[in-house]
């Protein structure tokens, strides 16, 4: 009887063990943008900008060229490699702390430019790579070691759903926010992050996507109860959804 | 017969497709790899419930399971049309 592999390891992904804690879920969505390179045969025009986080090596997971920004700066390093090199596929990937914390004023900037980038945003709640530091999406009431007692709403504001923020910006092609923590959420966000991808192949405009995450060691949990926090706490403040697709004429 | 193969030496226990499998083939291991981590296994003799799936691989963040699947042997095939020349 003959047997044919039916998923196996995308060729885009480097085969190395990752130095993510059991659980994480980086290395889903590190697949994930791998099999859609992989698919949309972009690996050897692609240059990648990575960011300041857990993810800061995502070059030593990804088989693409890349480059390092400053901490939360990747769109505006994305945004000077794609105008030089307009014939390039420019993408980033960043974590909440890199993206929602230092590097707002620069997400929102490109965004609403209109650069030709797309951008991967990895939601954790957490500052991750620090220490588990609270961050501007971590839940009220969550406890990280800079609010011991849990996030409190009256001195630290709400979480930042940002997902919704760079929608209602005009350079905006596609904004979405996804989940990886069931297979159809998963499948989900593979379709929102490809589409994210072809509205920069087709130069419509900017393409967002945040997916929602887990951090099992800084929630303090077993990666199977951090899983299931996506659906029980996440979910519910951080609807999922398309929030914008817009077609060329309506982007700027 | 259908089955995964799960590369223990990357596999950190993190049991998320223990989750995934719906047929709940997946389960913890006693042994443990180089790293520290409990790996997670399929218990001998039910490999054969496997139907490739893949929910498993998918949900898995360290790309640790290859999924095969198997295909039915050409003479058993009642549709004698082009999928079969195609193989």
């Amino acid at each position: 009887m003959s047997e044919k592999i039916v998923f196996q390891k995308p060729e885009s992904v480097y085969d190395r063990a990752t130095h993510y804690c059991p659980g994480c879920h980086h290395g889903t969505i590190h697949r994930l943008v791998g099999e859609i390179l992989d698919e949309m045969k972009l690996r050897e025009k692609t240059i990648l900008v990575s960011s300041i986080g857990c993810s800061v090596f995502l070059y030593n997971y990804l088989e693409v060229d890349a480059v390092e920004a400053p901490h939360g700066r990747a769109p505006a390093v994305a945004t000077g490699v794609k105008r030089a090199r307009m014939d390039k596929f420019v993408f980033t990937y960043q974590g909440d702390g890199d993206l929602a914390s230092i590097g707002m004023a620069e997400i929102m900037h490109a965004a609403n430019r209109g650069e030709r980038i797309s951008v991967v945003f990895v939601n954790n709640t957490v500052y991750g790579m620090t220490g588990g530091q609270m961050a501007p999406t971590t839940m009220e009431g969550q406890k990280t070691t800079t609010c011991p007692s849990g996030r409190c709403p009256e001195s630290h504001g709400l979480p930042i759903r940002m997902a919704e923020i760079i929608a209602s910006l005009g350079g905006v092609a596609f904004c979405a926010r996804t989940a990886v923590d069931t297979v159809k959420n998963l499948n989900q966000t593979k379709k929102a992050i490809r589409r994210a991808f072809e509205v920069q192949t087709a130069g419509t405009g900017f393409g967002f996507v945040e997916v929602l995450s887990t951090c099992p060691t800084n929630w303090r949990m077993t990666p199977l109860k951090a899983n299931e926090r996506i659906a029980a706490e996440m979910i519910p403040y951080f609807p999922l959804g398309v929030f914008k697709d817009a077609d060329a004429e309506v982007c700027a | 017969m259908s089955r995964i193969v799960i590369r223990e030496e990357r596999c950190k226990g993190c049991l998320l497709c223990t989750t995934a499998c719906p047929k709940g083939l997946i389960v913890q291991s006693e042994r443990f790899n180089k790293m520290g981590y409990k790996v997670a296994e399929v218990p001998e003799g039910r490999m054969a419930e496997c139907t490739a799936c893949a929910s498993c691989a998918k949900l898995c963040p360290d790309c640790c399971i290859t999924v095969y699947k198997s295909e039915k042997p050409a003479a058993k095939g009642k549709a004698a049309g082009g999928k079969k020349e195609k193989k």
